[in-house]
C-alpha cells in the first residue's frame, strides 16, 4: 500500500498547476515561517468575519447582527471539526485522499433524520426539543462508529483500505434504506426532511452553539495535548512503533475523536462530504510544514475562511445565499478528483 | 469437496429459476391460480398486462446487470467493480435527470439514449481514471469508483433541489418493479439482446481480462474489445437504470460466486451468471412483496442490504486468500 508521501514545503505542488520557476512572490511565501503563514490567515479570517458580520445591513441591527452571529458560530463549530477532524483522519489512516464522510456517516445521519420524520412526522423534526435531540443524535452516531472500528480492529481487518471499504458500503446500505423511507412520505414531509438534510449554515438553533463550542474546546484540547505524537503517527506505522507509540491504541483513541467531530458537525449542519477534504488539502499546502500544531490550526483558519468569505459572496454578490454548501462541495469534489488523477497514486 | 457444488450447481439454478419464476407470476395483490387462468378473462387480462412485464423485467434487468459487473470485473481486472462501484449507474441518473429538466415531456426513447450517452461517458471517466491511477491495492479501485459516484450523485441530488425534483429522483434511485406493466418494460429487450451479445464475445473478454500486455500478445486488439464492452455495460445500464433505478451489488456479488463455484472461463460460465443473477433478483423481489404486504420494498433495498454483507464477506474472504 503506498501511501502518498507528504511533500516538504520545498515542493512546488500546490493545489493550483503552478508554473515551473515560481514567481518572486512564490520564494517569498516559501520563506514565511507557519507562524507567519497562520497569522496573514488568521487576519483574513478577521477582515471576512468583519465584513460578513456588519456590512449590507439593511433594516434593524438588532435582528441582522444576531443571525449573523448565529451563522458564524455554526461555522467556526463546521470548520473546527471538518477541517481538523479531516488531517487527523489523514494522520492517522496515511493517506490524504479518503476522509470520514466517507466511512458512512453522512449515511447514518440522513437514515436518522429519516427514520425519525417516518415515524413521527415532519413536524417532529421542528418542534424537537434541540439540544437533546443534537446530543442524542450526536451519541448514536458516535456509539456506532465505535462499534465498527472495534469490530474492525479485532484483527480481523488487516488493511485500512478494508476498514474504509467496508466504511464506503455500509454508508450505500443506509442510503438505499433511506431512500426507501423517503419514496414513502408525503410530499409535505418529504419537504421538511430534504430541508433537514442538506447542508444548512443558517437554520442552526442558537441554543446548541454552546454545547458546540464545548465539544470543540474538548475535543481541540485532546488533540493539541497529542499533537507531537500526532507527528510521530505521520510517519506510518512501523516507525511510530519503533519510536515507542502504542499505534493500535492511538489509532483507535483518534477514531473516536474523530467520529465525536464528524458527527457533531453532520448533526448541526448537515453532511458535507468533500468540505474538509478542501480545507486539509489546501493546508497542507499553505501550511508549509507537517507538524500538527501548525496544520491543525491552519485547517481550522482556512475552512473558516472559506465559508465565511463564500458565504459573504454569495449574499452579497450573486444573491445565492443558500447555495454555499453545494459549491462547496462541487469545487470539493473536483479538486479530489483533480489531486486523485495528479499524483497518480494511492 | 470443490466437487460437489461444481456438480449440482447448474441443476440447483435452474430449479430455482423455473420455481422462483412461478412464484413471481402467481403472487401478488390480485389472486391469480392456474384455474383461473384457464376460465376468467379477468385474471388472464392481468395476467398478461402486469405479472408477465413485471417478471421478465426482473428476468432481463437481473441477466443484464450480473453480465455488466461480468465484463467490467473483466476491463479492469478488478473483482469489486460493477456498475454502481464505477459510477456507470450514477451517471445514466444524471443523463435521466438532465433530460427531464431539458424537455419533461421528452419520449422515453430520448430518455434512453441520454442515459445510455451519460452511462458511457461516465464509464470511461473511470477507466481512464484507473489508467492514470496506477493503483498497488486492488481495494482502491472500488473506492475511486464509488468517490467518482458519489460527485456525480451529489451533483444530481443538487440539479433535483433546484428543480423540484428530489422525490421523482429518489424513486428511481431505489430501483422498483412495483410500477411495471404492458409498455413500460419494453426497452429492456435491449438489454436482454446485450446479455446474448456478451455470450458471443465472451471469450474476447477473457483474453482481456489478463491484461493489456497478454492480450495483445496473442493477438487480441484490446483498445477494442475494451471500447466493445464499455459500449454493452453503459446500454444494458442506461436502460435498466431508466426503466427499473439502481440495482446495487447484484453485478458484483453474483459474478464472485459463480467464478468461486465454476472457475474463470466465461463463455462457458456466463449463462450460469445470468441465471443466477436472475435467481438472486426474484428472490429478492418476492421477498420485498410479500414481507410486508400489501405494501412492497422494492427489491434494490433487500439487495441494498443483502449486497453489503456479501461485499464484506467477499473482501474479508479475498484477504485470507491471496492477495491481489
Amino acid at each position: 500500500m503506498s501511501t502518498l508521501s507528504p511533500s516538504p514545503a520545498a515542493s512546488t505542488t500546490t493545489a493550483r498547476p503552478a508554473p515551473s520557476t515560481a514567481p518572486p512572490a512564490a520564494r517569498a511565501r516559501r520563506r514565511l515561517t507557519p507562524g507567519a503563514r497562520i497569522a496573514i490567515i488568521a487576519a483574513l479570517v478577521a477582515v471576512a468575519s468583519a465584513c460578513f458580520l456588519l456590512m449590507f445591513i439593511r433594516g434593524s441591527f438588532e435582528f441582522a447582527f444576531e443571525r449573523r452571529l448565529t451563522m458564524w458560530g455554526t461555522m467556526i463549530v463546521v470548520a473546527f471539526t471538518q477541517g481538523v477532524g479531516t488531517v487527523v483522519f489523514h494522520t492517522v489512516t496515511h493517506n490524504r485522499i479518503l476522509t470520514p464522510s466517507i466511512m458512512g456517516f453522512d449515511s447514518i445521519y440522513t437514515l436518522m433524520q429519516t427514520v425519525l420524520v417516518s415515524v413521527f412526522g415532519g413536524l417532529f423534526l421542528v418542534n424537537a426539543d434541540g439540544v437533546p435531540m443534537l446530543l442524542g443524535q450526536t451519541a448514536a452516531m458516535v456509539l456506532f462508529a465505535t462499534v465498527l472500528y472495534r469490530w474492525l480492529f479485532s484483527g480481523k481487518f488487516g488493511s485500512l483500505y478494508i476498514l474504509l471499504l467496508v466504511g464506503v458500503v455500509f454508508g450505500m446500505a443506509f442510503d438505499s434504506i433511506s431512500i426507501f423511507l423517503q419514496r414513502l412520505l408525503n410530499p409535505t414531509d418529504y419537504d421538511m426532511l430534504s430541508v433537514e438534510l442538506m447542508g444548512r449554515m443558517s437554520s442552526v438553533d442558537a441554543t446548541y452553539l454552546p454545547w458546540a463550542f464545548a465539544v470543540c474546546a474538548a475535543v481541540g484540547w485532546v488533540l493539541w495535548s497529542r499533537r507531537f505524537r500526532l507527528d510521530v503517527l505521520l510517519l506510518g506505522r512501523d516507525a511510530a512503533q519503533g519510536l515507542g507509540i502504542n499505534h493500535k491504541r492511538e489509532l483507535t483513541a483518534m477514531l473516536i475523536v474523530i467520529a465525536v467531530m464528524v458527527a457533531f458537525s453532520t448533526a448541526l449542519a448537515g453532511p458535507m462530504t468533500f468540505f474538509g477534504f478542501i480545507v486539509a488539502t489546501l493546508a497542507y499546502q499553505l501550511t508549509g510544514t507537517h507538524e500538527h500544531r501548525y496544520v491543525m490550526p491552519m485547517a481550522f483558519l482556512l475552512g473558516l475562511f472559506t465559508l465565511v468569505a463564500g458565504q459573504f459572496v454569495l449574499q452579497h454578490v450573486f444573491y445565492a445565499s443558500g447555495f454555499l454548501t453545494v459549491i462547496i462541495e462541487f469545487v470539493g469534489g473536483a479538486l479530489f478528483l483533480l489531486i486523485l488523477l495528479r499524483k497518480g497514486k494511492m | 469437496m470443490r466437487n460437489l457444488p461444481t456438480r449440482y450447481f447448474p441443476a440447483a439454478v435452474v430449479l430455482a429459476a423455473v420455481g422462483l419464476t412461478a412464484a413471481s407470476l402467481l403472487v401478488g395483490g390480485y389472486s391469480i391460480t392456474f384455474e383461473k387462468l384457464l376460465h376468467d378473462p379477468a385474471a388472464q387480462h392481468m395476467f398478461f398486462v402486469s405479472r408477465i412485464p413485471r417478471t421478465l423485467a426482473l428476468i432481463f434487468a437481473a441477466a443484464a446487470m450480473s453480465v455488466c459487473g461480468v465484463i467490467m470485473q473483466l476491463i479492469t481486472q478488478n473483482k469489486f467493480v460493477e456498475p454502481t462501484t464505477a459510477g456507470t449507474a450514477q451517471w445514466a441518473g444524471l443523463g435521466m435527470l438532465a433530460i427531464l429538466i431539458v424537455d419533461p415531456g421528452a419520449a422515453p426513447m430520448a430518455k434512453m439514449a441520454v442515459a445510455i450517452a451519460f452511462a458511457f461517458a461516465g464509464t470511461w471517466v473511470f477507466i481512464a481514471f484507473l489508467n492514470r491511477v496506477r493503483v498497488k491495492n486492488s481495494l482502491v479501485v472500488p473506492l475511486v469508483g464509488i468517490m467518482l459516484g458519489a460527485v456525480v450523485g451529489s451533483f444530481s441530488t443538487f440539479l433535483a433541489g433546484t428543480f423540484d425534483l428530489l422525490q421523482t429522483m429518489s424513486a428511481w434511485r431505489s430501483g422498483g418493479f412495483s410500477g411495471i406493466v404492458e409498455g413500460f418494460y419494453e426497452p429492456l429487450w435491449l438489454a436482454a439482446v446485450v446479455c446474448v451479445a456478451a455470450y458471443f464475445v465472451a471469450d474476447r473478454f477473457t483474453v482481456a481480462g489478463l491484461g493489456r500486455d497478454v492480450a495483445t500478445n496473442v493477438g487480441l486488439h484490446y483498445g477494442r474489445v475494451v471500447f466493445l464492452g464499455v459500449t454493452m455495460v453503459a446500454l444494458a445500464t442506461g436502460v435498466t437504470t431508466v426503466v427499473v433505478g439502481f440495482i446495487p451489488f447484484l453485478g458484483l456479488i453474483v459474478p464472485n460466486l459463480v467464478s468461486m463455484i465454476l472457475g474463470d472461463d466465461l463463455r462457458r460460465n456466463l449463462p450460469w451468471v445470468a441465471a443466477l443473477g436472475v435467481v438472486f433478483l426474484l428472490a429478492c423481489d418476492l421477498i420485498g412483496r410479500t414481507i410486508i404486504a400489501p405494501m412492497e420494498l422494492p427489491a434494490s433495498v433487500i439487495l441494498g442490504v443483502v449486497g453489503a454483507v456479501a461485499f464484506i464477506s467477499l473482501v474479508l474472504r479475498q484477504r485470507k486468500h491471496v492477495n491481489a
